[in-house]
């Protein structure tokens, strides 16, 4: 096969991550501490951005966004608005990450996470006209960051698997 | 074969291209829809269809998958009771004699209350009914900290419902549909409760900022709060009832004084929602919006327009009250514009004439208060006493 199917490096990613959304939104508490709830989405923005450019990623990054508002509740367009932030400075940068290792892409991954979390909250400043706590964010960041083995695996699924883009 | 070479080389810059246009235009779609969400407002309407059909497929979803969990969850709970059933014993005997001390001190201050109540003849507040709900979905970052409940507007939920676990309050309702409610924690960075110091009276605000601990604002009083103070609800604007536990005051790493939740010492996987309705919700804010204004007091010597009158409802009346102020007022000096003059003798304002001394007489010649027609006659000049000769 030449070309790369759009439901296999974009849908099959998104059901994945919508099912571990869900299944980290059930409400239980281990050894009486509650179950971190990092930005799965974030791998498939960081993933979509290096392996190809697509006219589809950005659209598929805005549902994702928006299913998580409306499932954690939080102001409709936030987390849309953040990956896609995240997936524009990977977008941006896809040029020099080119035949890095993977350190590097770790290093990018974190990056755009940052500038994600840094978005949301100057958006969620402006919005409520309260600064979000530091420390919560922190978790969420570090959660989140754990997730890149997940993007570094669907980078190297699809990386190559579009001969045209070899 | 070099890139320029090849002829599929080309394709990387339109694709390029098309891919940052539509980020762009996913980018403007997004930041249009954060700009007009409103979720933390009392309006039912603000709340939006996206939000409640998804939280109305989301609920079942998430009790069936919060199912195996609370099965776990009562199975660990099982054998802890099994074997922690003698010291839990032990404990709750403590706790039995300390509470038959609060128990009978409680039955005294509840007659004492009673005899008060009555003496001041207080009217109190009615009992608030209660729908019971379970948790289904949970968020807890630092943008949103929110719960779904799985019960909603079939049982009279509505937006803006206080909702208390077991130990204390934990949120309030922010949108409702049939078979789910979704509930704003105290914890979430839009969360704005007024709450109160039990021990000084003293008034804060309860805000959220994400974290586990929400911090009190505008903390008023010299010395208002000390580690340890319980903090209830002020029922100030009516949002919340007043008096619900929020919990214990601590201070914060940031030195800033916080709240460890009462509804955070155990899960919260049952809650109820608080049938409470607030000052805005009981009141018929379209027939308050509809009391008529009180008229206009007019200025010093001006007369009143008919038309205006009218406009009023009762030209008769209102003329008449407008009059005698009018009447007492040094106005005369003041110029009556020449329209004024003409509608004021108009047939229906004859009445008004003729209850009004003329607005061109001198300020002089006008009694304090209103006299009949013949008392009200040219007063006479005064002439010096007559002592047979001119002075």
């Amino acid at each position: 096969m030449r070309g790369l199917q759009p439901w296999r490096w974009l849908g099959v990613p998104m059901l994945q991550v919508l099912v571990a959304t869900i299944l980290f939104g059930i409400p239980i508490r281990v050894f009486d501490l509650q179950v971190p709830q990092p930005v799965f989405p974030m791998a498939l923005a960081f993933a979509w951005a290096v392996i190809r450019p697509s006219v589809l990623a950005p659209f598929a990054v805005l549902i994702l966004g928006l299913f998580l508002d409306i499932f954690w509740g939080g102001p409709l367009g936030l987390w849309a608005l953040c990956l896609l932030i995240a997936y524009g400075v990977a977008f941006a940068g896809r040029s020099m990450m080119a035949g890095q290792g993977r350190l590097i892409l770790c290093g990018w991954y974190g990056l755009a996470t940052a500038t994600a979390m840094v978005a949301g909250y100057l958006f969620v400043l402006l919005d409520a006209r309260s600064a979000p706590g530091p420390i919560p964010l922190a978790w969420q960041f570090v959660a989140t960051i754990i997730l890149y083995p997940y993007s570094q695996r669907l980078i190297d699924l699809f990386e190559d698997a579009d001969v045209r883009f070899r | 074969m070099s890139l320029r070479d090849n002829p599929l080389g080309e394709l990387k810059v339109p694709l390029a291209w098309g891919g940052a246009v539509a980020l762009i235009v996913a980018v403007v779609a997004a930041a249009a829809l954060l700009l007009s969400d409103r979720r933390e407002t009392f309006k039912a309407e603000a709340y939006g269809v996206s939000r409640k059909a998804s939280d109305t497929v989301l609920a079942p979803v998430g009790d069936v998958l919060a199912t195996p969990g609370r099965w776990i969850g009562q199975g660990v709970d099982y054998v802890g009771d099994y074997f922690g059933a003698a010291s839990e014993n032990h404990d709750l005997k403590v706790q039995l004699k300390q509470m038959r001390t609060w128990r009978d001190e409680a039955i005294a201050l509840r007659s004492e209350n009673a005899r008060f109540r009555t003496l001041l003849g207080l009217k109190t507040d009615p009992p608030i009914p209660m729908v019971a709900a379970r948790i289904v979905t949970d968020s807890h970052g630092p943008f949103a900290d929110t719960r779904l409940a799985n019960t909603g507007a079939e049982h009279g939920v509505k937006v803006g419902n206080p909702v208390m676990s077991e130990d204390g309050l934990v949120g309030r309702v922010i949108g409702v549909t049939d078979g789910a409610s979704r509930v704003l924690l105290l914890t979430d960075i839009a969360s704005r409760t007024p709450v109160m110091i039990d021990r000084t009276n003293a008034r804060a605000i309860l805000t959220g900022d994400g974290g586990p601990n929400p911090r009190l604002d505008y903390l008023r009083g010299r010395d208002p709060i000390r580690e340890g103070d319980r903090v209830l609800t002020s029922g100030d604007g009516g949002v919340v009832p007043r008096g619900l536990p929020v919990g214990v005051a601590v201070k914060g790493l940031d030195g800033r004084w916080r709240v460890v939740l009462a509804s955070d010492r155990a899960p919260i996987d049952y809650v109820q929602i608080m049938l409470f309705q607030d000052f805005t919700q009981v009141v018929n804010l379209k027939e308050l919006s509809q009391t008529p204004t009180p008229p206009p007091t007019p200025g010093p010597g001006i007369k009143p327009v008919e038309s205006d009158l009218q406009a009023l409802g009762k030209p008769d009346a209102i003329a008449a009250a407008i009059a005698k102020p009018a009447a007492s007022a040094p106005a005369a000096k003041t110029p009556v514009t020449p329209a004024a003059t003409a509608t004021a003798t108009k047939p229906p304002a004859a009445k008004l004439d003729a209850a009004k001394p003329s607005a061109a007489k001198p300020a002089a010649s006008k009694p304090a208060t209103p006299k009949p027609a013949g008392a009200t006659a040219k007063p006479k000049p005064k002439t010096p006493p007559t002592d047979g000769g001119e002075a």
